[in-house]
């Protein structure tokens, strides 16, 4: 009965009804997507490995390292594995197709990435064709390249063009690996350079090692830093995660704004959905009213209440995160150069749901207060 | 069969009530005492805002006196929390307004079956309670219309059968005949009439009709918060 009544009750006004319920699904739409967003930016940091960790020049990225580096960091105790990778920059047919595209040792670095899955025939044939280069699968299927394709990257650090063989496909171990890189042979580039611009030539943009223990990763760092000290190329050693935050936070402020702007979105839905309610108690104050004179209690009115507000936030709760995963899908086509890994996270969907939790409690606030203070004689409208 | 020989459901004594509009103190009772007998069909009858309505929200605990007490089936309402109150009136009175009120998003049925949702019967005993009440009515082919479906006479016949419902000790009506044709307005009446004579329901009913207030067993007149003398005693 009580069911009833708070079923029909929440829809009696069906267009205001349905407007809040939209209301409340584009809100939940629009928080679940820029949340999404804000994860995505943090992609890298998710799937960075403990055990991985990243040798930099301590003045600045945009300075290589020697590559004869290699072999006293290999030295160092502690280290397991080295390969190093160059980012190189390169556009493929027009500046609009952006995807990040590395120079890499080869076997070594796909070593040190077990996530990125080749086929072992794919990653032989990687490594016996210094023109080749394996692409990653969304990569793949963005410019329809098939294994034994040409392509030709034409470079901006790099000058020149870059033929090259698409010689192997990877998929992610997971979801959040990238599947949108491209890495080619470190050896290829080198050799340009050398002929070209000897200057550049047996260089590398990081170093990437592998650690027997990842809670020795200040010790190894430490010790790293320490063989370069005062070198005409001092290093900074940190763990891939400190790597990838510190991409991050040059866009901290964006990021801070675009989480503002989803919990405004909120805060607007919140001040929407109280005033439908609101409304639709007012007018129905002589119900409520009547309610109370056949002996209903605050608990049940309350109960009314806050049931007709969960009733439409969860109508449109659902409806939102229904159309998010749609939504995703269609935005991840136009920006899978930028995000490629644009997946909502459960903890993102815990969100939503508290989310028209907290919409359906705070709407139906103010009219329980209402509905319980106001003297029945005054909601009836009767005295004299 | 007099008021007196009865046993007094309905005790009032010293009643006072006003109410404030800004900083002016306007008196609305003053001083009541009155007695209802059990069975009895008392009439209020007053000029508007005779205090009449009042008096009425004061005996069904719809509002609070600010002096003298009202005791209802030996209970002394003005001691009752909000919360004790609420309860007490779901048990011990039944309201019947003079719109009727009903919930326009149920049916006849579920209409009268509301008040009792407070009480401990199962689904099933609910439903044979409304069928009962509704059947006392004449409404029983009418139980899955809704309110706007019924025409007046049968809009107030359902509200006076979710008045009666719970069985309470007391049904107090404001202006019940009010929005009604002459026609339905005699139905209603003589419905009442039948639960004071044939149910031993006590009622109270306010009423500006002379020809409604003839119906009751006792007519009791207020003047500006006054009771006046018994001016007249109907019986059937």
């Amino acid at each position: 009965m009580m069911w009833k009544l708070l079923f029909r009750n929440a829809f009696r006004h069906k267009l205001r009804a349905l407007l809040t319920v939209f209301g409340v699904a584009v809100a939940v739409l629009a928080f679940g997507l820029l949340r999404t967003v804000v994860d995505a930016w943090y992609a890298g940091v998710s799937a960075a490995a403990a055990n991985r960790l990243i040798i930099r020049n301590a003045i600045s990225l945009t300075f290589f390292l020697p590559i004869a580096y290699m072999e006293k960091i290999r030295a160092v105790d502690g280290v397991k594995a080295i390969s190093h990778m160059t980012w190189f920059g390169g556009v493929y047919i027009d500046r609009k197709n952006f995807f990040a595209n590395f120079a890499v040792e080869g076997k070594p670095f796909l070593d040190l990435y077990p996530e990125f899955i080749l086929p072992e025939d794919q990653k032989d044939a990687f490594g016996k064709d210094r023109r080749g280069c394996v692409v990653g699968r969304g990569l793949a299927r963005r410019f329809g390249w098939k294994v034994g394709d040409s392509i030709t990257l034409q470079g901006t650090i790099f000058r020149g063009d870059w033929p090259m063989t698409v010689r192997g496909i990877y998929s992610g171990r997971e979801r959040t690996v990238d599947e949108n890189q491209l890495f080619f042979h470190w050896d290829y580039l080198n050799e340009r350079l050398k002929a070209a611009a000897q200057r550049r030539a047996n260089q590398a943009g990081i170093f990437i090692i592998e650690i027997a223990d990842p809670h020795a990763a200040a010790a190894v760092s430490g010790s790293i830093d320490a063989v370069f000290k005062n070198s005409l190329a001092e290093t900074l050693t940190e763990t891939e995660r400190a790597f990838q935050m510190g991409f991050v936070s040059m866009s901290e402020a964006i990021l801070m704004a675009i989480r503002l702007v989803s919990f405004l979105i909120i805060g607007i839905i919140m001040a929407v959905t109280a005033n439908t309610m609101i409304m639709s108690v007012r007018e129905r104050m002589h119900e409520f009213a009547v309610f109370k004179t056949l002996g209903y209690g605050a608990g049940r009115l309350g109960s009314l209440i806050l049931g007709e507000s969960a009733v439409i936030c969860a109508a449109g709760g659902a409806l939102g995160i229904a159309a998010t995963f749609p939504a995703l899908r269609i935005l991840a086509r136009y920006v899978s150069n930028v995000f490629p890994v644009l997946d909502i996270t459960s903890t993102t969907l815990c969100y939503d749901v508290l989310t028209v939790a907290a919409v359906a409690l705070t709407a139906a606030v103010f009219p329980i207060r209402r509905v319980v203070t106001v003297p029945i004689v005054e909601a009836l409208g009767r005295a004299g | 069969m007099t008021s007196t020989e009865r046993p007094v459901i309905v005790d009032i004594r010293r009643l006072s009530k006003s109410y404030r509009r800004g900083n002016q103190l306007i008196p609305v009772l003053e001083d009541i005492s009155l007695t209802i007998a059990e069975s009895e069909f008392m009439a209020l009858m007053g000029p508007s805002g005779s205090g009449k309505s009042t008096l009425l929200n004061l005996i069904a605990g719809l509002d609070r006196a600010d002096s003298g007490t009202i005791r209802v089936g030996g209970i002394d309402i003005s001691d009752l929390s909000e919360t004790q109150l609420a309860a007490w009136r779901a048990t011990h009175v039944g309201f019947i307004f003079q719109f009727y009120n009903l919930l326009p998003v149920l049916t006849a049925f579920e209409n009268v079956e509301l008040p009792l949702v407070l009480t401990d019967l199962s689904r099933r005993q609910r439903r044979e309670h409304a069928h009962t009440v509704l059947r006392l009515v004449n409404l029983e082919d009418r139980l899955d219309h809704y309110p706007r479906q019924l025409s007046g006479g049968q809009q107030q016949r359902v509200a006076i059968a979710r008045a009666l419902v719970t069985d309470p000790t007391l049904l107090v009506a404001d202006e019940p005949t009010g929005d009604l044709d002459r026609i339905s307005a005699e139905d209603v009446l003589v419905l009442l009439e039948r639960l004071s004579r044939d149910l031993g329901k006590t009622i109270i009913m306010v009423t500006h009709d002379p020809r409604a207030a003839r119906r009751a067993s006792t007519i009791k007149h207020l003047d500006k918060g006054v009771l006046a003398n018994d001016v007249e005693a109907v019986v059937p």
